[in-house]
């Protein structure tokens, strides 16, 4: 039985004016236009009331009232999301993390901060970098996506190949329920008891409640660092390299490979050192104490030339090693001089197989006539094929998104997963029966209800229906718009 | 459901009656005994596939963790499950870490792929074969700790990592073990008992050495075979707690964990209590994955109800 309340628009706006302060709640057209999007390329989201909440008290104050008012919520970061998830469908009320921005506390004894949601990712890195340590998922959006995105989509970036995902650096945290209720997940004790709920929240794209309060992890700042740049006149070779590294018992932290396309964009852009007449580069980088760095270091090299490295450059310097990893970190940004617009990607596959699945990448770009350069945390097998294309050209969404659903078809194929980091959100929720068996998905449905059994959260994403809640408000007539 | 083994297992699941899986039963007792009547079934056993080029291995929930580290061994690899004589699907489902967690990595993220047995008996599957994904709601983070209250576990997929090439134990008296931890990078283990200190020190030849010599200047470090015995009991405290006395007061005899703050002792943990907001979510959670309450009833994952 549902017993829905409708409630005059202007009547739920001053109510949450009440609650928080009229300045920190908006319902201008222009506000709401600029939170129904991301930073993906889908379109028809449709945001209710925008609230920005400075406390745990009023992010609860929120989720009430939107109980109460048969509305839905949505959590919001910075909006750098690439699968949709911060989208508002259906005219929810937006709750924007913007004002919630502070580093708590740094506990250098525990080895953890506790900040709320809205701090920088690279913010809270500049914080803890002078006192020895950071935080050690990079993703290249650091500078302006938030603690909260991350923890919400389980991000990554190219160190997580020795530190790992968000998940493994978020300690607890406190979240607030769709049913108003606080709860604290986890906890800074070496076992905390209990299921391992903290785990289950992190990557539940914004379906399982808000964080308001977040435990990360500090990660020590290594020793001593070596950053190599090897070159290659095939993009399998380089692949090659990497698998055979991982093989040879070598654990980098960082592996990153970039296509001659893209790595000549980077050059022109920030004069990285790159050499653009290569196939494609590996961008290598080991950690730890001098003298297992050295002999990695140099074992990498070795098994590259044995690969068919053409050159192998280390970084001789810090200055040298930040030009290097500017390079990529800019990668994204560069692509705008050779194409107006670009579908990243994001598919895992066996790191053995990562030669034949890129062959397989260009010759898809091939038969649909689009341009598709690669740069992506190699190891890790993280796909991050970038389809560029000119909006202005009729018909071409439908040539990229049809190239996009072949290129998860083949990661899929080899023993492949859907997304490796930025998540299912609305882009890739239609295919998660691709990977998933009726009762797999029936299963996360349960998760997803234990924490919200009315489907009050960021409904309509991650599951495909009919294990998604969508049904509730005016969601029906969200799917049309969205591939825009 | 393509696998004949796994298919057996759900049919000796079944779907009615109160049932649980035996492994090695090292931690049969945790949460709780078991109701009276249950039904113990055995998961199946088998080293699948071991991909040391992915660091990852397949194999079934019955296979005792000591058989998987010989196979991985063969291949200079190991997981960061505790080898203690039980099995792989017991050491995910209890969800303790090993004493060289720091070095090794913790269980519960291990775990990339579960296949579990549902409470109506179908075979569902979580997570994924990659060591990198986010593909939907994270069941194999669940599944760890779990007791086997939400699903029964069958075959999983787990991560590996390299066995480093140089591993030694040290031992001193009268140093602080807290500046011994602050001080070193490639420590797997940092145990105190009281008295004295011991050090597990992993990695490359050169590195150890360089962590030995580093440990020179803080006390006479001697090798030793391996870490003191570890008393019966298991608490679970937060790293700074560890120097409070309080906090340790009735532990009795006891080696604790430096950095991680586990501390093995004489006596059993006193419980804190635990909120009401976690103690519904828990319950909904497990009412959602087994209505009738069929998987290893009498257990409880949350010892510290008030
Ligand atoms: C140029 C570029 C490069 C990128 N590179 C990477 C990369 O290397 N690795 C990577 O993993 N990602 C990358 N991303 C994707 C994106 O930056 C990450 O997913 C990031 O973590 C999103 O953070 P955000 O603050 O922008 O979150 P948003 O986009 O605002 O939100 C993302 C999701 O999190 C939810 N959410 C936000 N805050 C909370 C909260 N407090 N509680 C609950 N849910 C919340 C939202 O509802 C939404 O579902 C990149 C994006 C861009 C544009």
């Amino acid at each position: 039985m549902k017993i829905r309340r409708t409630t005059h628009p202007d009547a739920l706006v001053s109510i949450l004016k009440q609650a928080l302060s009229p300045d920190r709640v908006r319902n201008d057209a222009a506000e709401r236009s600029l939170f129904s999007n991301d930073a993906s390329i889908f379109k028809g989201g449709a945001s209710g009331p925008v609230c920005f909440p400075v406390s745990t008290a009023e992010v609860q104050a929120i989720t009430r009232i939107a109980l109460d008012h048969g509305r839905a919520i949505v959590p919001r970061g910075a909006g750098t999301g690439l699968s949709g998830g911060a989208i508002p469908l259906g005219e929810p009320i937006v709750v924007s993390t913007m004002k919630m921005n502070k580093i708590l506390e740094v506990d250098l004894v525990h080895r953890i901060a506790w900040v709320e949601p809205g701090v920088v990712n690279l913010d809270l890195t500049k914080t803890l970098m002078p006192l020895g340590f950071h935080f050690a998922p990079d993703p290249s959006s650091q500078q302006s996506c938030t603690i909260g995105g991350n923890v919400a989509n389980n991000s990554g970036g190219p160190h997580c190949l020795a530190y790992g995902v968000t998940s493994q650096h978020v300690v607890a945290l406190d979240v607030v329920l769709p049913n108003g209720e606080l709860v604290h997940l986890g906890g800074l004790d070496a076992e905390p008891e209990g299921y391992d709920l903290r785990g289950a929240y992190v990557g539940g794209e914004g379906t399982l409640g808000i964080a308001t309060r977040i435990a990360v992890r500090l990660t020590p700042n290594p020793q001593a660092v070596q950053t190599l740049l090897l070159a290659f006149n095939s993009v399998e070779d380089a692949a090659n390299t990497v698998s055979a590294v991982i093989a040879s018992g070598i654990v980098p932290a960082a592996m990153e490979v970039m296509d001659q396309l893209i790595t000549q964009a980077v050059e022109n852009y920030v004069n990285a050192g790159y050499p653009t007449d290569a196939a494609a580069v590996l961008l290598a980088e080991v950690d730890g104490l001098s003298s297992g760095v050295a002999i990695n270091a140099e074992r990498i090299a070795a098994i590259g030339r044995e690969h068919g490295a053409v050159s192998v450059r280390v970084a001789s310097n810090d200055e040298e090693r930040a030009r290097l990893w500017k390079g990529r970190k800019t990668a994204f940004g560069a692509v705008a001089q050779i194409a107006p617009a670009y579908y990243l990607h994001d598919t895992v596959v066996p790191r053995s197989q990562l030669a034949g699945v890129l062959r397989r990448v260009y010759e898809i770009g091939a038969e649909y006539h689009l341009t598709i350069v690669n740069v992506f945390h190699a190891g890790d097998g993280n796909l991050h094929p970038l389809i560029l294309f000119d909006p202005r050209e009729n018909g071409v969404l439908e040539r990229v998104h049809a190239a996009a659903s072949d290129i998860v078809e083949v990661s899929l194929s080899v023993g492949g997963v859907l997304s490796g980091e930025h998540g299912i959100g609305i882009e890739k929720r239609d295919h998660m029966e691709l990977m998933f068996s009726f009762d797999d998905l029936d299963h996360q449905r349960r998760l997803r209800s234990a924490f919200d059994p009315l489907c009050r959260s960021n409904p309509g994403k991650v599951l495909p229906s009919p294990h998604s809640c969508a049904d509730i408000q005016s969601l029906s007539r969200i799917p049309e718009g969205v591939w825009g | 459901m393509s696998d004949p083994t796994l298919a057996a297992f759900c049919d000796l699941v079944g779907s009615h009656d109160p049932v649980a899986v035996a492994g090695g039963k090292t931690r049969f007792g945790l949460g709780g005994s078991l109701r009276e009547g249950t039904r113990l079934v055995s998961a199946p056993e088998g080293i699948l596939r071991h991909l040391p080029e992915e660091m990852t291995v397949q194999v079934r929930a019955g296979t005792s963790v000591r058989d998987l580290h010989e196979a991985l061994a063969e291949k200079g690899q190991r997981t960061a499950l505790p080898e203690r004589g039980g099995s792989v699907g017991g050491a995910l489902a209890v969800g303790e870490n090993d004493l060289h967690v720091l070095g090794r990595g913790r269980v519960r993220e291990s775990l990339l792929q579960v296949r579990y047995v549902s409470a109506d008996g179908r075979l569902v599957s979580g997570g994924g074969p990659t060591v990198k994904n986010v593909t939907g709601f994270d069941i194999p983070r669940l599944m760890v700790g779990s007791l086997g209250t939400l699903g029964l576990i069958a075959e999983v997929m787990v991560r590996t990592n390299p066995i480093p090439p140089r591993s030694i134990w040290l031992t001193a008296r009268d140093v602080d073990p807290f500046a011994v931890r602050d001080s070193l990078v490639a420590a797997s283990a940092v145990l105190f008992d009281g008295r004295g200190t011991y050090v597990q020190l992993e990695g490359q030849v050169g590195d150890v050495v360089a962590e030995q010599a580093l440990l020179a200047t803080l006390g006479r470090f001697e090798e030793v075979a391996g870490p003191p015995p570890l008393p019966l009991h298991r608490w679970s405290l937060t790293p700074a707690q560890l120097s409070d006395e309080v906090c340790m007061a009735g532990a009795g005899d006891f080696v604790a964990s430096i950095g991680v703050g586990t501390v093995f002792a004489s006596l059993p943990q006193p419980r804190a209590t635990v909120s009401p907001a976690l103690i519904a979510l828990t319950e909904r959670v497990k009412t959602a994955f087994d209505p009738t309450g069929r998987l290893s009833p009498g257990r409880d994952v949350l010892q510290g109800r008030p």
